[in-house]
């Protein structure tokens, strides 16, 4: 992105819809059989014995580990905490999860259950998942995560104005709630379900980058196909040009249909070639997961003992 | 020290099932060469793989008159029965798919991703291809009862030993015809053991014979009276040498030869893929293809960013131990590849192009050469001209589509192009002008058996692959 860090006025091109679109427009394709082939490529890397160890570790500690379900109740949510501080209760060595993730009515339960501790309470916001409300409901949803004690806010975009080309409003929607969130880490859902084409999807990540997302994340979980490979490929890379061309560092999340140890690990690998080392820390990389955590610990087990535990030896939730 | 260090990966070389020694295959039987006896090395830690039983002139006599004696029955077997023998070859190749991608990466220094992953798999697609057109000829639209040519003599490079055998073997046994093949001196190991695979087939005595040996046992095949054709895949060099030695005698020829391909990125690309498609343009095998990306031509309003963006990826390739599983650039496939590689990064050097490599530790043993771009460069460099057949990219810029054309063009050669745009109206444009045999569109070094490859020009003459493929070895 050398051309942009030319055009020094990085800032400046949300302020005008039309600079806005021009410059969405105006960034380069993505071909779709390229960056399939591309993560295909990356998918034959051979992770085995210390890396292996070192990637399920890394992969535990980027997890927000997540309940997003109508049937939420608060000793759900107290349990997950539990979990997420220690996840093997068994092994003191394995390292919590990166944070916990609800609804915002649960926000307060959450944030009691892990004072004290390293885990973060994320909150979804802005109507989540669909985001067919009004700004200001969205405004009040995301004020009342953030009073409850929420460190991280997950907000969803306006895919319906993406996609009708209303870029501006989308952005100006991302920066009232940037705004709403005070010193809360503000995640912007993409929902690439939704948008469909990799064209679309580098679009909107930088939408959310240039708006001030401080991390942009694939999908809610209520829509498929939730998180694949060249999604997360195209969304790397638009982190990566995006700290090229301004020098600020932002995250990526995977969320969604992510339940494997083998998928995460690939992915690890996706973002340590592609965006690079520095990104495999959970300040700038997470999976937002609830399965996922366990398939982890028993190959955790496994890496341990060279033998396969029975699903019975990983707590539920 | 990295943070995410892939511990060591590396395929047991046990899979191979590596002899002591290796025999020449002369109507379906194996036997010693009368020629010296030589020892393949592994190019990846210059030890000695196994001893080889090199040909001499009898040896050449009688493969060719095996073949010679073969021929007439082999051409009268229904095609249908042809096929099974073909089919019967492909299983067997899939079947000991892991041997062969490990015996592969030992003898020619390939990374095991590429043999497991691209040789092997395509070797056997070849096999599948033409057993499916074998009963069909008569409506492969070369006339109502197409006959086969007889003896095929054919020589193959050491890039890629076992596909290359595969492209030369598959479609003139579909065709009727029966076979003499050299490998290349460096690279026999599997050819030799696709002759144990062929003789399990129970394929019949004389149709296919494998001689290994150096370019004395190639011009003897080539000078014989036995041969009705001559199919070889190599240097442009060696290949003016075989047409002048046919040339008048009757034989059919068809050559396979050396390329300078031009990758040419317009400023509309998907810039992220068209970097991808220039590392597996030219770091593909070590740069060791034929039809290699070794030109980038790129817009100059983009160049910077390509560059940048190329610069960085290169830094994320992983060269060594060709038999780990995480290895993308593996060992120059000789010393004497290798001594040519340095001469001519040199005279870039020399004629003050800047050069570029990422940090990349070589192996102390074994022939090693550091992924390379040479950047300004100009279409007067010699390693803009001169084929170097190895992992070194000459960089070079254009203002217009026309300007692109022209200077894709300008070479003795005509193997293959790339287009990066995003734009189909440029892609069919420019394709229409380039002079090439293979163009790719957005995408590069892709190969499918039902694909026609081949060149213009000083890249060669005939086409493998396809329907087309078959044309070669018909009457």
């Amino acid at each position: 992105m050398t051309a942009l860090a030319h055009s020094s006025a990085l800032a400046d091109i949300g302020s005008d819809p039309a600079a806005l679109r021009r410059f969405l427009h105006g960034l380069p394709g993505v071909d779709q059989v390229g960056a399939e082939a591309r993560v295909a490529a990356l998918a034959t890397r051979s992770v085995k014995t210390t890396a292996k160890a070192w990637a399920i570790d890394a992969a535990i500690s980027m997890i927000d580990l997540t309940t997003l379900e109508g049937a939420d109740t608060h000793g759900k949510v107290r349990s997950l905490c539990a979990k997420a501080t220690r996840p093997d209760p068994s092994d003191p060595s394995t390292p919590p999860v990166a944070a916990v993730c609800v609804y915002p009515d649960l926000v307060e339960t959450a944030v009691r259950a892990l004072a004290g501790t390293s885990v973060q309470v994320a909150s979804v916001a802005t109507a989540f998942p669909s985001g067919r409300a009004s700004l200001a409901t969205k405004l009040v949803d995301v004020a009342e995560a953030v009073r409850a004690g929420a460190t991280e806010i997950d907000m969803v975009i306006d895919r319906g104005a993406f996609l009708a080309g209303e870029y501006g409003a989308v952005f100006e929607e991302i920066v009232a709630v940037k705004a709403a969130c005070g010193d809360a880490h503000l995640k912007v859902i993409l929902e690439t379900g939704e948008l469909a084409t990799l064209d679309n999807v580098r679009r909107a990540s930088w939408l959310a980058l240039l708006a001030g997302g401080d991390f942009i994340k694939t999908s809610t979980g209520k829509v498929t196909p939730a998180a694949t490979a060249p999604v997360a490929l195209v969304m790397l890379e638009a982190v990566r040009d995006f700290a090229a061309a301004s020098g600020e560092l932002r995250g990526v999340k995977l969320a969604g249909g992510i339940r494997a140890s083998k998928e995460a690990i690939r992915y690890l690998v996706i973002v340590n070639e592609v965006a690079g080392e520095q990104w495999l820390t959970p300040s700038l990389f997470r999976f937002g997961a609830s399965s996922l955590l366990n398939d982890l610990l028993l190959q955790r087990h496994k890496l341990a003992t060279g033998a396969y535990d029975s699903p019975h030896y990983v707590s539920v939730d | 020290m990295s943070t995410f260090d892939y511990a060591p990966a590396p395929e047991s070389r046990e899979i191979a099932r590596l002899k002591a020694s290796y025999q020449i295959f002369i109507g379906g039987t194996f036997r010693d060469g009368s020629g010296e006896s030589s020892k393949t090395i592994n190019p990846a830690d210059e030890q000695p793989l196994a001893e080889v039983a090199e040909a001499g002139p009898e040896d050449v006599d009688d493969a060719i008159g095996a073949a010679r004696q073969a021929a007439s029955r082999w051409a009268r077997t229904p095609g249908r029965e042809r096929a099974k023998y073909l089919f019967r070859i492909a299983r067997a190749i899939q079947e000991r798919g892991r041997e062969l991608a490990v015996l592969e990466s030992l003898d020619n220094g390939k990374p095991i991703r590429e043999s497991r992953d691209t040789d092997i798999p395509l070797a056997a697609a070849h096999f599948f291809y033409y057993a499916g057109w074998a009963d069909k000829l008569e409506y492969a639209g070369f006339g109502p009862d197409p006959k086969p040519i007889g003896v095929a003599g054919q020589i193959i490079p050491w890039n890629f030993p076992l596909l290359m055998a595969a492209w030369k073997i598959a479609p003139a046994l579909a065709t009727g015809n029966t076979v003499v093949l050299k490998p290349a001196e460096t690279t026999p190991l599997t050819a030799l053991t696709l002759a144990e695979i062929i003789a399990e087939a129970d394929l019949p005595a004389g149709v296919v014979n494998i001689l290994a040996g150096g370019p004395e046992v190639g011009q003897a095949i080539v000078e014989h009276a036995g041969i009705d054709k001559i199919a070889f895949t190599g240097s442009t060099e060696v290949g003016k040498i075989i047409q002048r030695t046919t040339a008048g005698t009757g034989k059919r020829l068809s050559l396979e030869l050396g390329g300078k391909a031009a990758n040419v990125i317009f400023d509309d690309a998907p810039i992220d893929q068209a970097v991808e498609g220039v590392v597996n343009g030219i770091f593909f095998n070590q740069g060791h293809v034929c039809c290699a990306g070794s030109r980038l031509l790129v817009q100059e309003s983009i160049a910077e960013e390509v560059i940048d963006s190329l610069k960085r990826r290169m830094t994320t390739l992983r060269l060594g131990d060709p038999l780990d599983k995480n290895t993308d650039i593996g060992a120059i496939n000789s010393a004497a590849q290798l001594g040519r590689i340095r001469e001519l990064a040199a005279a870039g050097e020399t004629e003050g192009v800047s050069r570029w490599s990422p940090p990349c530790d070589l192996p102390e043993h074994g022939f090693w050469f550091a992924p390379t771009i040479f950047t300004g460069v100009s279409q007067a460099n010699r390693i803009a001209r001169e084929e170097i057949f190895g992992p070194v990219l000459s960089v070079l810029t254009f203002r217009t589509p026309d300007e692109a054309v022209e200077k894709a063009n300008n070479t003795p050669y005509g193997l293959s192009a790339g287009i990066w745009t995003e734009k189909g109206s440029r892609i069919l444009w420019m394709a229409d002008k380039l002079r090439a045999g293979v163009v790719w569109a957005n995408t590069f070094n892709r190969f499918d058996p039902a694909s026609p490859f081949g060149g213009y020009q000083e890249s060669g003459f005939g086409r493998e692959g396809g329907r087309h493929g078959l044309e070669a070895y018909l009457d």
